[in-house]
Formats: structure tokens, sequence, C-alpha cells
């Protein structure tokens, strides 16, 4: 077997290095958040405002969303359980396939497209035009100011938007289901009660939570530390989607993995 | 007011800022820093504000060691400064209004009425008290550039810093923000640094000056005096001649050599 050249096996070594150096920063990011959490709680409008930013201004596209893939969910699940000619476990199906994963899930990706993005160039903008270092000198930590508000923002939106999207998806597939396909009402609603167990909700609680944390720490970590460039910018706003959507999908299977 | 002694310091490049800058700033004064562009002048700004730290060399800023204070002294100095950054940084989502309230909301207890009439005062000093309500995209360069100035006014401060305060200012702006920086030294008696590179503004208003190339201080004095200098690098950049010890051109290959080289 021929050996690899040296450039590339220098070159894997290298983006090794800056990965681990990555997940130091981000350690210390987390830790300096932490710190500056105090000046944050003493100011709780910051919080709520961006829970609005972050949360409120991100429902409708949320619901939207919520609506056609539990539509989507209520054709795809009549069609497979009318194979097995099981129509009334719809209901349950869709509850479950929302509660556990789609619910979570698709709202975290679509946190990261809609307030991620946002807060990455919100703070990046901040960045390069020097009003994080104008607070600095005004003896502000920009840290308690401006990130920690957001991050707590979009911690605490992305729990309560998913459980939006989950509510919202279930009337899609009712809508859908029972509606246009002529699935029973009482048994959509009876096999749901059935089978969907309160772990299944705390599974996607716990998930959405997790996320939630995941979601706003790569927006706010990139933002805060974007080249202070119009480019630098636009990179840490594509990173972020990138990064969210990946982290999401790799701790979904780690979640579900651990649970099952 | 400011000491600095033997500075040194390095990006993380490795290209070399400072390389054992030594200056002092008196108390009560209006000091300027010039020197060419890249010369490392908003970086001693950001050094005496404690933003970034030297390898090497000290920095005092009344008689405090800034790389050696710990995050509670530094915040405490830095309440007694005030900066004005040469892009305004006035945070956008606040009205000019609260962007100048800022620092009172922060660091005092006032109450809103006591904090409309210091905020007031200082906005019509730089003749913006009708520009309260606007937001920082609403304003002009010189009117942002004033409404950064009375925001690093609004607490008081001992010692102002001023990073290229003209730059970009058409002449009314320039006019009025070399009279106030005149103003808060000689009737507040605040400590004034002033980072420019804009000879003819420094020299109306400089008590003193320093000229910083090649990562130390080149040549120092009253503006008349380094108008008379006799060292060619300061006649240089005072006369703004394009060529001369400071070469006007980047380090090249020879120009004939490189264009019919055939791009080999």
């Amino acid at each position: 077997m021929a050996a690899p050249e040296a450039g590339t096996i220098g070159q894997a070594g290298r983006r090794l290095g800056a990965a681990v150096r990555k997940l130091g920063a981000v350690a210390f990011f987390l830790m300096a958040m932490l710190r500056a959490l105090p000046y944050a709680m003493r100011r709780p409008a910051l919080v709520w405002r961006q829970v609005h930013n972050a949360g409120v201004l991100s429902l409708v596209i949320i619901m939207t969303s919520g609506f056609f893939v539990g539509m989507v969910i209520g054709l795809q699940g009549y069609d497979a359980f009318s194979r097995l000619r099981q129509e009334d476990l719809l209901g349950a199906g869709a509850a479950l396939t929302l509660l556990k994963e789609l619910g979570p899930v698709v709202t975290a990706l679509l946190f990261a497209g809609r307030a991620g993005t946002a807060l990455t160039a919100e703070i990046g903008l901040m960045r390069a035009t020097d009003q994080l270092s104008a607070m600095e000198v005004m003896a502000v930590d920009p840290m308690g100011r401006i990130a920690v508000p957001r991050f707590l923002g979009g911690v605490i939106s992305v729990p309560l938007l998913t459980a939006v999207f989950s509510s919202i998806g279930i009337l899609g597939a009712y809508f859908v289901g029972v509606q246009l396909m002529g699935v029973d009402n009482g048994a959509f609603w009876s096999q749901m009660q059935e089978y969907v167990e309160s772990e299944d909700v705390w599974e996607g609680v716990l998930k959405s939570a997790v996320f939630g944390v995941a979601a706003s720490l790569v927006a706010v970590f990139e933002g805060y530390t974007s080249e202070r460039t119009a480019e630098g910018v636009g990179l840490a706003t594509t990173r972020t989607v990138v990064i969210t959507s990946v982290l999401v999908l790799i701790l979904d299977y780690m979640i579900t993995a651990f649970l099952l | 007011m400011i000491a600095v002694d033997g500075l040194r310091y390095a990006t993380g490049t490795g290209r070399v800022i400072f390389d054992g800058l030594s200056l002092t700033v008196p108390r009560g004064g209006v000091t300027a820093i010039m020197g060419p562009s890249g010369t490392g002048k908003t970086t001693l700004l950001r050094m005496i504000t404690g933003q970034i730290r030297p390898a090497a060399g000290r920095l005092l800023v009344d008689g405090e060691d800034v790389a050696a204070l710990d995050r509670a002294g530094l915040y405490a100095l830095r309440r007694r400064m005030g900066m004005l950054f040469q892009n305004s940084a006035l945070l956008t989502d606040y009205s000019v209004f609260e962007n100048v309230a800022f620092p009172l909301r922060e660091h005092t207890r006032l109450p809103e009425p006591l904090v409309r009439t210091v905020v007031l005062t200082k906005l019509h000093a730089v003749g913006l008290r009708g520009a309260a309500a606007l937001m920082p995209a609403e304003l002009s360069g010189g009117m942002a550039r004033r409404v950064a100035l009375a925001r690093a006014m609004v607490l008081d401060p001992e010692l102002l810093l001023y990073d290229e305060p003209f730059a970009g200012l058409d002449p009314i702006s320039m006019g009025m923000v070399l009279r106030l920086i005149r103003a808060n030294n000689d009737v507040l008696g605040v400590t004034s640094v002033v980072v420019s590179h804009d000879v003819e503004q420094i020299n109306t208003i400089a008590d003193y000056c320093y000229v910083v190339s090649g990562g130390r201080v080149i040549g120092a004095g009253t503006p008349a005096e380094l108008q008379d200098s006799a060292s060619p690098l300061i006649r240089q950049f005072m006369s703004g001649e394009a060529d001369g010890p400071v070469p006007f051109h980047y380090p090249a290959r020879d120009y004939q050599e490189e264009l019919f080289d055939g791009g080999a």
C-alpha cells in the first residue's frame, strides 16, 4: 500500500489542530459567559428582548413549517398505515414522530436558519464596527450585555418553539388524516393517548433543550469571534448554519441512542 | 498621566508594531501621537485602555500598570477614561439620546430627570440636542462623530482618547471637533491624547507631539519644534512629501525586470 503523502498528513494534522483549538476557544467562551451571567440576570429586560427577537419573531416560520410537516406526516402516515390496515394509528404515529424527532430537529434547524444567522450577523457587525470595543472602553462587559442575553434568549426560545412546532404539526396531521383522508376522529386522538407516554414528551423536551443550547452557543460564538470584515461576518453566518445543522443531527443520534 | 516605557508588541502574524516605544503624556495637556498609517497608533490607544496587553515594557496610567490590573481594577480605570473611536462605534440599536445616556445608566444611579439633563447638556455642547431622538443610521459621519464625543464626555472623564478624530469630516464638523477637544482641555482640565496623521489640524490644538515610526518614537516636541526638525523622516512627515525616508513604493522587485520577465 502506498504511503500517504506527507503533505496530506500534515494538512490533516493542521485541520485537527485547528478543530481542537476551536473547541478550546468555545470552552473558554462558555466560561466567560458563565462569569458574565450575573450581569445579564440583573437585567432581565435584555433577556426578554432577545426571547422576543429569537422566539416571537420566529413563530410564523415555525408555525407554517410545523403545519406543513404535520400534513406531510399525515399523508405519508396514512399511506403507510393503510397498507397495514391500521389507519387508526395515524394520530399516535404522527405524535410520536413529531414529539420525539421532527419537532426538536426541524425546529432547531429552522432556528439556526432564521434566528441563529441573525444573531451571528448582528454580533459580527457590532464587532466589525467597534461597538463591542466601545462597550469595553466604557467599562461595560459586552459578554454580559450582548452575548449572554442572546444566548439565554435562544436557550429559552427553542424548547418553546419546539412545543409550538409539534402542536401545530399534530394539527396538520389531523387535518390531512381526519378531515381529508377520513380517518376516524375519535380513533386519531384515542390512539394518540393510548401510545404516547410522558417519556416520549420528555425525550422531545430534553432534545429541544440540548439543541437550544447548541444552536445558541454556536450562533453567539461565531458572531463574537468573526473577522472584522464584511466577508468575515458572511463566513461566520454560513458557519453558524452548517455547524448547527450537523451538530443537531449528531446530538440527535447520541441522545436517541442513549435514551432507547 | 500616562507613562510608556520600553513597550514591545507584535501581532499574531509576527509583525512588530512596537519595538521599545517610550513616551509620557503630561496631565492636563493635549498630546498628539502622529505617524504614518500602520505604525500602531490605534494599537497604542487600545493598550492604554487595556484591550491589548504588551509583550514587554510598562504602560502606566495615573501610576497604575494597566497590564497588571485585574478585571475590576481595569474597569475602574476605564470609568475614568473616555474614547472617541475612528468610526464612532455608536450602538446602532439605540437612539442618539440612549447612546449618550448609556454610560450614565450603566455606572450611576442618577434619577431619570437628571440623566435627561446631563445627556441634553452634552448633546447641546456638540450641537446635536435637536438630534436626540434620531437613530445612528440617520446621522451623517460628522454628526455620528459628535454624538460619540458627547458619549465619551458624559461621565466627565479625566482622560480622553481620540482615535483619528478628524478623518473624513467636513470642514464645519472638523472645526467643531477641534474646538471641543481644545475646550475640554482648557475648561475642564481633561488630559487629551489625540492620535492622528492630520498634521495641519494637530498643529492647531496639540501642546506636545510624538511622531511614531518603525515601532518607536522618532521625534517629539511642540508642533513648532517638529516643523523645524532637522530629521529627514520628521520633515517628510510634517510637510507631507510622498517620497523620502519613508518610501512611496512598497518594497518590490525592480520595476523593469518585473514588467519584462513575462510573469515568470
